[in-house]
């Protein structure tokens, strides 16, 4: 055999025993969460669920509840990582959301993914689930016209079992914390502005995903070490399959295969957007909350620059900034696409 | 005179009921078949459904996996059932239960009345058919295919390796001509029967139990047998994609199905309550009548599979992420690459701008950041000016600019004092119009101040990165548009070159040069080329400047009479 068929082998016998090692961890992880509201007899079959771990987002939540709603999301299965304002009691009150409780580390937790990974291993297999952040908003051609169903629908007849999506940092103009924001308004009116084309991207040989940075952050606070600016690559949207797992946040699942999102003949995938409202006005505290926590990064210490610089509430906005007017003008600028879907 | 559907459903039975109604209260007679997979409950729901409705019948129920015999044993047993309990039906068509009628039925009844003994089927010759899936054309009926395409892919491709390898071949049938179509018909009574009640029958079916995909040439090539007017086209409004799977109807799809003015449609979306409700309203009768013109979308398709298969030119993204040599254009447009220029014209930035009437960048791989022109420091698409990030992915930097300013041709400068590692790349870019002027770099060693020994190491190490990037320009795998000068050949007659370059960037200004950029000053520059020599350099880049007679700033009048083609 020869040496790249060796170490071929070698590579997916190590990815296996991660994947193993990864769903023992999730299912071990489990004591770690106190179900507050189960209505999961609710699911059925077909039904296209979303998982998410959240802390202190009732500002967001009224309005991501809507949109995924919107989508076609039937149940929302939900770990509340000990909120101190109204998302508990928000979310236990909804009669589609299933809600945990835990007021474990979400770092000792692997930002949450050893949550995520039970949830989805115990009620996602056979469905379609997405799994997102609070400040997360999924958007993919046509999506005012055609909800998730249909999406998931064609996906299903061409053999297509993950959908990847570019999250896309949206911002206001002016200081991050100067947009006002009620609770319920939509997020991308409030803070309409993006950054087009500063992307760059690699392929990561072992678990075969497309690595990509880019946007403001990098722009603004890593312009120096552009290494460390944020991966902006996910894996949202999965036919799920109890023998799955993610990897690192929704960036990377095992079996690799599933990261393949993407076409290296020259030709275009579909994939989508998550529009990522981190920059609303509520940034500054919490980034502050953030930095003191240390719970957001693997090498926390190396990010006090970038938690200080979000302090002072930095204007992201420049002349070149795109605003946001629909998926239409994000798949023209080359950040989507919707890969023969018409 | 009437028309019979013939309904071939195996999901989404609600629908299915919702369009036999539609057609059956408009005084068709359907016959429904439902895949025998289908449970019986399901199958019961859609009988108790249309219980009340008189003309619809169903038909012996077959497995209708895709592409196996079940589908026209399924469409044979219907076609017997519609013949033999609606004496009246005159011409029969052949639709799913995805298909939604754009257009009410009179319509369509009128449309074929007008063409009475016609059979609408897609009949083609495998010869010329360019759409089969698995290459599988004339093969599709000399060989077998026991194993599900579908289902055990590696057996079914294992098996027709070795009918190959052993040169097997099944005999059609004599009297067939092996023809190809679209699955979905409307045929004549008398087509129909004797199709039917063919005397060849039992030896056809068995023939073709065998062929791959059978729905898609049983018919088509049976009627060639028995059809005295075959009018070779479906009139159901279909369309595949590249892999040959149907593209599905969506609401938004409303206008575009409406413009089409096909009579049916499919597959449509089960959960397109919009397109369901609009077009089974009857709100559409009084629209203008018009000769079905599928191509009329076409375009929006062709577009689809076209951006699904090639994808646009240039373009890095989530989704395309192309290897090496599968670009189809490893740049969005063309661009321009000057090196040399600005080390020996004094303003050739602002000259080129004004020449070409466009913006010019200064070194936009410069060491210490990124020169845009007019000093910018974020420029279109919110790309930064700093040198880390830009060498981070000096491709993607490249390839992004490009792709962000499209419509703007870019022209920037270029020279060994900037990050190389976009050397190779641009030099197998063939959007790339790279022109260089060797040794150029010299101009600014001569001009600048300081320790001789210190401007002869530095022009040491120019020399150097030069003749490596040199090196990569005049590779045989190079595909830009490469012109290279040394500086005193160039300084010859530097108008020439000039004007060869602007004309290529701008075809359809020609005009002649009115203005040359100014010429740094290069008093005592071929002394000072001496006296690299002198200290044991060989300036091989620079070209052959004499010493003593310094190039003459002869270049504000043209040196010779230019002729414009």
């Amino acid at each position: 055999m020869s040496a790249s068929g060796l170490s071929r082998l070698w590579d997916a016998w190590r990815l296996r025993h991660r994947r193993r090692y990864l769903l023992m961890r999730a299912i071990r992880r489990r004591r770690q969460l106190r179900c507050l509201a189960n209505r999961t007899t609710a699911i059925r079959r077909g039904d296209i669920l979303l998982f998410a771990t959240m802390r202190n987002e009732d500002q967001r939540l009224p309005h991501f509840l809507d949109h995924y709603r919107r989508l076609g999301v039937a149940h929302f299965l939900i770990v509340d990582n000990d909120s101190t304002d109204g998302t508990a009691a928000l979310l236990a009150g909804q009669p589609d959301v299933s809600l945990w409780f835990t007021r474990h580390g979400y770092k000792q937790s692997r930002f949450g993914m050893d949550w995520m990974n039970w949830l989805l291993l115990r009620y996602g297999h056979d469905h379609w689930t997405l799994t997102v952040d609070a400040d997360e908003l999924l958007i993919y051609p046509h999506w005012e016209t055609r909800p998730l169903p249909a999406l998931t629908g064609w996906m299903e007849d061409r053999g297509l079992p993950a959908m990847g999506a570019l999250m896309l940092d949206l911002y206001p103009q002016g200081p991050v914390d100067s947009a006002p924001h009620q609770p319920g308004d939509d997020p991308a009116t409030v803070m309409p502005w993006f950054d087009s084309g500063n992307y760059v991207m690699r392929r990561q040989p072992l678990l075969g995903n497309l690595w990509v940075q880019g946007g403001p952050r990098a722009r603004h606070f890593f312009a120096a070490d552009p290494r460390r600016a944020p991966t902006l690559g996910k894996v949202p949207l999965v036919k799920w399959h109890w023998r799955y797992a993610y990897v690192s946040s929704t960036h990377t699942l095992l079996p690799r295969s599933l990261n393949e999102t993407y076409a290296t003949d020259g030709g275009e995938r579909l994939s989508g957007v998550l529009l990522h409202t981190k920059f609303l006005n509520t940034i500054v505290a919490k980034s502050v909350e953030e930095k003191a926590r240390r719970q957001h990064f693997a090498n926390s210490a190396l990010y006090d620059g970038y938690y200080d610089a979000l302090a002072q509430a930095p204007d992201l906005w420049c002349p070149g900034s795109a605003r946001y007017q629909g998926w239409r003008h994000l798949e023209a600028l080359g950040l989507m696409s919707r890969g023969g879907w018409v | 005179m009437s028309l019979g559907f013939i309904m071939l459903c195996h999901t989404a039975l609600h629908r299915a009921a919702q369009v036999a109604r539609y057609w059956a209260e408009a005084g068709c007679p359907v016959v429904i078949h439902v895949d025998s997979r289908v449970s019986a409950r399901a199958h019961d729901k859609l009988v108790r459904d249309l219980a009340d409705v008189a003309d619809v019948r169903f038909s012996r129920r077959h497995p209708c996996e895709w592409g196996s015999w079940g589908l026209v044993a399924a469409t044979l047993d219907a076609s017997e059932t519609m013949l033999a309990e609606f004496p009246q039906v005159q011409n029969v068509y052949l639709a799913s239960g995805s298909c939604l009628p754009l257009r009410p039925v009179d319509e369509l009844q009128a449309y074929l009345a007008d063409r009475p003994r016609t059979d609408f089927i897609e009949s083609v010759t495998t010869a010329d058919v360019g759409w089969t899936v698995g290459g599988l054309d004339r093969e599709r009926f000399t060989l077998s295919f026991p194993f599900s395409w579908r289902k055990h892919r590696w057996l079914f491709d294992r098996f027709v390796d070795l009918q190959r390898r052993l040169g097997i071949r099944r005999r059609i049938p004599a009297g067939l001509v092996p023809h190809l179509g679209s699955q979905w018909w409307c045929l004549t009574r008398a087509t129909l029967s004797a199709i039917v009640n063919d005397p060849n029958r039992a030896r056809n079916d068995r023939y073709f139990r065998r062929v791959w995909i059978p729905d898609e040439s049983y018919f088509q090539t049976l009627v060639r047998v028995h059809s005295t007017r075959v009018e070779s086209r479906s009139l159901t409004l279909s369309k595949f994609d590249h892999q040959g799977k149907p593209h599905i109807f969506y609401d938004d799809h409303l206008q575009l199905l409406r413009r089409s003015d096909c009579f049916v449609a499919r597959k449509i979306w089960p959960q397109a309550n919009r397109l369901y409700r609009e077009f089974l309203s009857g709100a559409l009768a009084d629209q203008p009548r018009a000769e079905p013109s599928p191509g009329k979308i076409d375009r929006l398709f062709s577009k689809a599979t076209e951006r699904r298969v090639r994808g646009r030119a240039g373009l890095y993204m989530q989704s395309r992420f192309p290897r090496d040599g599968w670009e189809n254009g490893r740049t969005a447009q063309p661009y321009s690459v000057f090196e040399g220029f600005a080390d020996l014209f004094e303003d050739f930035d602002s000259w080129l701008s004004k020449t070409i009437g466009g913006r010019v960048h200064g070194h936009l791989f410069a060491p210490d950041r990124v020169h845009f022109a007019g000093g910018e420091t974020i420029y279109n698409g919110c790309l930064s000016d700093s040198a880390a990030l830009r060498d981070y992915d000096p491709r993607l930097f490249l390839t992004s600019l490009i792709w962000n300013t499209r419509g703007e041709r870019q022209c920037f400068q270029f020279g060994p004092r900037d990050n190389q590692d976009i050397s190779w790349f641009m030099t197998m870019d063939p959007n790339a119009q790279i022109s260089v002027i060797t040794g150029a770099w010299a101009v600014r060693v001569f001009r600048a101040k300081g320790e001789f020994s210190d401007l002869r190491r530095e022009a040491a190490r120019l020399q150097k990165i030069e003749s490596d990037h040199i090196a990569i320009l005049r590779s045989h795998h190079a595909k830009a548009r490469v012109r290279i000068w040394n500086l005193a050949e160039f300084l010859e007659n530097p108008m020439e070159p000039l004007q060869t370059i602007v004309d290529e960037i701008s075809p359809n200004a020609l005009r002649r040069l009115a203005e040359a950029p100014r010429l740094a000053d290069l008093t005592g520059f071929g002394r000072f080329i001496q006296d690299l020599r002198n200290q044991g350099m060989q300036p091989t880049l620079v070209g052959d400047i004499p010493l003593g007679e310094d190039p003459a700033p002869a270049t504000n009048r043209r040196a010779r009479p230019y002729l414009v083609k």
